[in-house]
């Protein structure tokens, strides 16, 4: 056996090593999904006002946003006037409320006004799951054929939507 | 004063495996008997003062001392004793304890057998243990102690455990996975030591072998533990999810299966001895590495601890440190390890290679769809995400073709096995499984790919007996006399196989012929689903010790015949105002019901999502079975022998 061979895990290590170190304390907002470019994925889930388990059917024909949020994340609080304005401009957004307790999120949404066409609770997070969400707030832009074109992670302001509305055609 | 204790004990605990760490290398090197011999009691010693600082975190807990932050963070006066005692390991800290305990204890049991090893090999052996422990040590006192109080301002209560690891599985769960985790790290150990030493012949293998196979049996125990939990426990009716925590423990299993079946090779023919050592500490970096991926919060997942980058780096540089200076050892000292016998592209061990090429190719799939999304950003390719599609696209048919090798290796002799015999009896076997499972999908109607994965399953039953069958009748003794002479190993073997066996037709049919809707039901009111009838007889309010509840009662019968009343909760922690879903839950042997509460609706309506799943029970089933069969093969008589030789 020749004698290199024997220090090619090594070698094989050391790159590991680099590209660890290298992601240690990384975290930037911006994160494609796997699920660009595909469809959203099925669910059934109950309405805001506890009145009808949907699926993908109710979800807007047009270009929308989708929306992950809950009352217990500052950080949505934050988006959320940016959100309303967003709304009177005409832009359909569809809410999921994650992981989050009902009454809350409904008096959230009555004291705070409600940007959302449409808000699905999504208790268990199961939904939140195959979206491949890791935290609120999450924005998804869905095209007019329900493809998901856009993944954006963090509050929603005027800097970053100038840079991704386009999408939204 | 006796969180202090605590502290002051493993501080002491570093400075044994510091010691440890040093000085019977040095006694190593200088052949100086004296030194070797500290070996023994330094293991004792550190041992020791690990067990009391877990004991003074245990006794913090019980007593609800919240001046001690974790404490603090990771319990309540409200919270049941049991739950108290499972918090010790709710957090990071505390769970690097366990850790560093479970390690102790591994140390303190090969220090016991120490006298069945060769006088210079035994102590350079636990010197290696003493190494990682003083890895491990020094990371939790630099960084993470678990005996950080805080002062003057004590909490008058705990913020609680976190719901989802209040339950019985996980009080049992994280210990077992580590048992397992921890325990390569003896293989790892004698791996080293044998470089160091030299000394790698087949008897290094035979000892190598009953801990390998202990641990593995407890790394099975753990996986399949944490599978069964998330899936009744998440409320998904999801049983692996391969999200990078489950992946973390299950590339530790796959690598300890190659290293377990490679150990037989090299014990009984003295080949693959440098790639059987290269295994030994693949399957202990890779536990390494999963404990690294799970504590940086380089990856995020659904049941990740609290991630911190310092710790991070202190992690790395710990994986740096010891996989990076076994490997450098490794191709320094490997090449002067040469096997004594030839080998067989017929026989036993050709079959054996096979399954450890397949095995290694598994464990890679998973470590690169682990890491892909960090090697594709680092790159400059942007951020990706690998989910579930992926491991079962790569990783499916390759361990099928693995199971179908599997059933012929134990077939097949040493060195050469004649092609004829062999050949009539795979052909058989095949031919018989294929009609038997064509038969079986066809009266159930299930599709092509159960017929291809039943074929397979029962080829590897039929070969599995068919080679019992033909061991007991050789001979003139009667069956029953030579059953009972078979070893225990091979009894462990035949067992792991059929676990295997039992695991693939639970996950085949759980994912063809299982049944999932939600509904909205109001008190009263009926649905049938999947050939049974729930009727939703209503909610009642239900108080636990630390919880307030939704209970559900739902009552399930089959034409007219009453199956069992389900009662799946919602709860309500109040200390960390978390609502959590507790399943109603049916276990069959053929098939799980499965309810949980979803949302309150209009009126008294309530969303529910049921489940009827099939053979569920099967994967873990399989999974027990195969500890069990890991567990007969680790207590067989000939490891608890003396070892051949003039070692004594």
């Amino acid at each position: 056996m020749r004698k290199w061979v024997l220090f090619l895990p090594l070698i094989v290590f050391i790159g590991l090593g680099i590209v660890l170190y290298k992601q240690l304390g990384a975290n930037p907002e911006y994160m494609p999904s796997a699920l660009i470019g595909k469809p959203v994925p099925d669910f059934t889930l109950v309405t805001l006002q506890a009145d009808k388990v949907l699926d993908q059917s109710s979800l807007p024909k047009s270009a929308y946003l989708l929306n992950f949020w809950a009352t217990w994340c500052p950080t949505c609080e934050e988006e959320h006037a940016y959100l309303n304005q967003l709304a009177n401009q005409g832009v359909p957004i569809v809410g999921i409320d994650y992981k989050d307790d009902q009454k809350k999120a409904q008096q959230w949404l009555s004291i705070k006004s409600n940007p959302y066409q449409l808000v699905l609770m999504d208790e268990l997070g199961k939904f939140g799951v195959d979206m491949g969400v890791t935290g609120a707030p999450e924005t998804f832009i869905v095209n007019t054929k329900g493809i998901i074109v856009y993944r954006y992670q963090g509050a929603m302001d005027d800097v970053v939507w100038q840079k991704i509305k386009g999408y939204l055609q | 004063m006796i969180p202090e204790i605590g502290h002051f004990a493993l501080i002491l605990a570093l400075f044994f495996s510091l010691c440890l760490a040093v000085v019977p290398l040095i006694g190593y090197w200088q052949k100086n008997p004296t030194l070797l011999y500290t070996a023994r009691p330094l293991t004792f010693l550190m041992s020791f003062f690990v067990l009391v600082s877990f004991l003074v975190l245990a006794f913090a807990f019980m007593t609800d001392d919240f001046s001690v932050m974790y404490v603090s963070q990771n319990s309540n006066s409200h919270l049941p004793i049991w739950y108290k005692f499972s918090a010790i390991w709710g957090g990071h800290e505390g769970s690097l304890l366990l850790w560093v305990l479970i390690l102790s204890g591994w140390s303190s049991a090969v220090a016991l057998k120490i006298h069945t090893l060769p006088k210079d090999v035994g102590p350079v052996v636990l010197s290696v243990l003493g190494i990682v422990s003083l890895g491990f040590l020094s990371f939790m006192l630099f960084t993470s102690s678990p005996f950080v109080r805080l002062m003057p301002e004590i909490p008058t209560d705990g913020r609680d455990l976190n719901p989802l690891l209040q339950d019985i599985g996980l009080i049992i769960h994280p210990p077992m996975l580590y048992m397992g985790y921890v325990g390569f790290s003896v293989a790892f150990a004698f791996a080293i030591a044998a470089l160091i030493t030299g000394n790698l012949n087949s008897s290094w293998a035979r000892w190598t072998r009953p801990w390998t196979s202990l641990s593995w049996a407890f790394l099975t125990l753990g996986i399949t533990l944490g599978s069964w939990w998330a899936y009744y426990e998440l409320g998904w009716g999801g049983w692996w999810f391969w999200d990078p925590v489950e992946n973390a423990s299950f590339m530790p299993w796959l690598a300890g299966t190659a290293l377990v079946h490679s150990l037989a090779v090299t014990e009984k023919r003295g080949v693959f001895k440098s790639w059987t050592v290269l295994l030994a500490i693949f399957t202990f970096s890779l536990s390494l590495l999963g404990t690294f991926l799970v504590r940086s919060g380089v990856l995020t997942s659904v049941h990740a601890f609290a991630a911190d980058p310092t710790r991070g780096i202190y992690i790395l540089a710990l994986l740096i440190v010891l996989i990076g200076g076994s490997l450098l050892l490794y191709g320094f000292r490997a090449g002067q390890v040469r096997g004594s016998a030839t080998f067989g592209m017929t026989g036993r061990e050709a079959w054996l290679l096979l399954n450890n090429i397949l095995l290694t190719v598994l464990t890679l799939t998973v470590l690169l769809g682990t890491l892909y999304p960090l090697i594709f950003e680092v790159l400059g390719l942007g951020r990706i995400s690998v989910g579930a599609p992926y491991f079962n696209t790569v990783f499916s048919p390759i361990a099928l073709l693995l199971i179908v090798f599997m059933a012929v290796g134990p077939l097949s002799k040493w060195h050469k096995t004649k092609a004829s015999v062999l050949l009539k009896a795979c052909l058989f076997a095949a031919l018989l499984s294929i009609v038997l499972a064509g038969a079986v999908s066809y009266v159930n109607s299930l599709g092509s790919l159960a017929w291809l994965t039943l074929s397979v399953a029962f080829w590897a039953v039929l070969l599995t007996f068919k080679d019992w069958f033909d061991k007991v009748s050789a001979g003139t003794k009667g069956i029953i006399p030579r059953a009972r002479q078979l070893p225990r190993n091979y009894y462990g073997m035949m067992l792991a196989h059929l676990g295997m066996v039992v695991t693939l037709i639970g996950i085949l049919l759980v994912s063809t012929s299982s049944y999932e809707s939600t509904l909205k039901l109001s008190p009263g009111e009926s649905v049938s689903f999947a050939g049974y009838e729930f009727h939703f007889d209503g909610i009642s309010h239900v108080e636990g010790p630390n919880y307030i509840a939704d209970s559900g009662e739902i009552s399930v019968s089959k034409q007219g015949r009453f199956v069992t009343l389900l009662t799946p909760e919602k709860r309500f922690y109040s200390a960390s105002r978390q609502v959590m879903t507790e399943a109603g839950l049916d276990a069959g042997f053929t098939r799980d019901l499965y309810v949980s509460l979803g949302e309150k609706l209009e009126g008294d309506a309530w969303s529910v999502r049921i489940y009827v799943k099939a053979f569920v029970r099967w994967i873990w089933l399989g999974g027990l079975m195969m500890m069990c069969g890991g567990l007969l093969s680790a207590l067989d008589k000939r490891y608890s022998t003396k070892v051949r030789g003039n070692n004594a």
